[in-house]
């Protein structure tokens, strides 16, 4: 508990600054409101129910891009991987739009299936599958060979190997991959409700922005960055769970 | 792979086969999808609007060539990610650095680091705007924001990571801090400081142009927004492929750059993934 204590405590000593800072209007309160505010601000939302409003359509948004990138990207990697012919033409594919800024896609992507749903899902799911798809492909590819020849020699048909064998052995690189996606999802979902979206907590900060009630927007810009960091914190305790039948685990 | 490179060592005009099999098949792929893309958008399938022809798309990006703007957008974009970029790498090794050396920096730096690592920096776009309004400075702090937290990390591991039987020899031929802070800390951690700065450029450019989207102004995002308000489908295309050519431009050049720069480590000798 007191470990804990020192090792958070330049967060207190921020946060303690903060509020002083503002509350003695060393710089101007509508620029950086009180904590105390803040947090009164956020138990408003939370009370009327906004909060939770848009919250949920976010998630849902984030976690639906988010499930359909791991399958799509992991049955590509690992297919990329096993597949010489996929390889050759989908590698230079993956290679090409791997760097290409997925916030570019937002404009389309409305284009193609409007304001609602499905357009942040497209873009999610497009922008965290190559992530996936890396981490997969890189995964299967260091499947040590003696492995493959072992299982081939106690009779594993293809299908059961890549189960058995592939999978397992690709997993470190793959739930690196989907890490990155997990992040990636956060910022793909804020940054398309901020841009076009008529609900959402990026459409909800946007609004509350655009109307001067700078307190709540700051709590719920604060609520949308702690629910990254929790998500991340999650995955991680998952996957060292899920990897703890290796020597090392994730490093 | 390391029977290939003996065969290029002895026949060298196989590595000029390999290498024109292997553009020949990058640019096949990608030649593909441009035909395919066109032959889809014709078939009648979907509506101009949804789809433009990759040539009408062409066409557009040709035009904004001839009039300047293209190249006045993607100067100012690529203006923005850079200047946040080197922003974010020079500010990062030096907090990384720190960290890396004295207690109480690592003390103050190390919940942070870790809480605003996973944290969508991006959700932080309105409170910049109240701070410093919408303009390059507001831009580049955002990519600056986003873009330091891979270099700190890693080079506070690439620091760590440097073995001490060579810290032990500088000390004992008698090196000071500084010297054995650039002579030997710093080249050793090159590689890994090498890879968190590559991490974050792509970093850097989805930010760039997400600020320019929302901001609006000049560059290739506002660019793409102004095009996509006025229902100018065509414009939009053109923002994609021109950014998407950017972003490859820029990683691979980085990659080139890193190739070079650790000429001397062993890892230019065997095939390095990137």
């Amino acid at each position: 508990m007191s470990a804990a204590l020192i090792r958070y405590s330049p967060l207190l000593i921020l946060a303690i600054a903060w509020q002083l800072v503002s509350q003695f209007e060393f710089v101007s309160s509508t620029a950086l409101p009180p904590l105390t505010q803040i947090g009164a601000a956020w138990l408003d939302l939370l009370t009327s129910g906004d909060l939770q409003k848009n919250a949920v359509p976010s998630l849902y948004r984030g976690g639906a891009g988010l499930v359909l990138a791991i399958a799509f990207g992991t049955a590509l990697g690992i297919a990329m991987a096993w597949w010489r012919p996929v390889n050759v033409v989908l590698g230079p594919l993956v290679e090409a739009f791997y760097p290409m800024p997925k916030s570019a896609l937002i404009p389309v992507t409305v284009i193609w299936l409007g304001f609602g749903d499905g357009s942040k899902i497209l873009l999610i799911f497009l922008g965290c599958m190559l992530p996936v798809t890396i981490g997969a492909y890189n995964g299967a590819r260091s499947t040590e060979q003696v492995l493959v020849w072992s299982a081939r020699c106690m009779g594993a048909s293809r299908l059961r190997m890549m189960w058995d064998v592939v999978l397992p052995s690709a997993l470190p690189e793959l739930l690196n991959g989907i890490r990155t996606a997990l992040a990636l999802a956060f910022i793909l979902m804020v940054t398309s409700e901020l841009i076009v979206a008529r609900e959402g907590l990026g459409n909800l900060i946007g609004f509350l922005g655009a109307n001067g009630s700078y307190a709540a927007m700051y709590a719920v810009v604060l609520t949308v960055a702690f629910l990254g960091f929790a998500a991340d914190r999650i995955y991680q305790t998952l996957t060292q769970r899920v990897l703890a039948w290796r020597e090392t685990g994730l490093a | 792979m390391s029977r290939a490179a003996n065969a290029d060592e002895r026949n060298p005009a196989g590595r000029v086969v390999r290498g024109a099999i292997w553009a020949a098949a990058h640019l096949g792929s990608i030649v593909g999808l441009l035909v395919a893309w066109e032959i889809f958008a014709r078939s009648g399938a979907v509506t101009m609007f949804m789809l433009p022809p990759f040539s009408a798309v062409a066409a557009r990006i040709w035009a904004d060539g001839v009039d300047g703007n293209l190249w006045l957008n993607v100067g100012l974009t690529l203006y923005r990610t850079f200047v946040g970029f080197l922003l974010a790498s020079v500010i990062g090794v030096g907090i990384g650095i720190a960290m890396a050396r004295t207690r109480w920096a690592r003390w103050f730096f190390d919940p942070i680091i870790s809480v605003g690592f996973p944290m969508p920096k991006v959700v932080f776009l309105p409170v910049v705007i109240l701070w410093l309004g919408v303009f390059d400075v507001s831009k580049i702090t955002m990519v600056a924001l986003e873009a330091v937290f891979p270099v700190v990390t890693a080079t506070v591991l690439g620091i760590q990571g440097v073995g001490h039987e060579l810290v032990w020899s500088a000390r004992n031929m008698g090196a000071k801090d500084r010297e054995l802070l650039w002579q030997v800390l710093l080249p050793a951690a090159f590689p890994q400081i090498m890879t968190g700065i590559q991490v974050a450029l792509p970093i850097a450019l989805i930010v760039a142009v997400f600020a320019e989207m929302a901001m609006g102004g000049f560059g290739l995002g506002g660019a793409m927004m102004q095009a996509s308000r006025f229902a100018d489908s065509r414009g939009v295309f053109a923002g994609i492929v021109e950014i998407a050519v950017i972003g490859y431009c820029v990683v691979k050049g980085l990659a080139v750059l890193r190739h070079h720069l650790l000429l001397w480590h062993q890892e230019a000798v065997s095939p390095s993934t990137v």
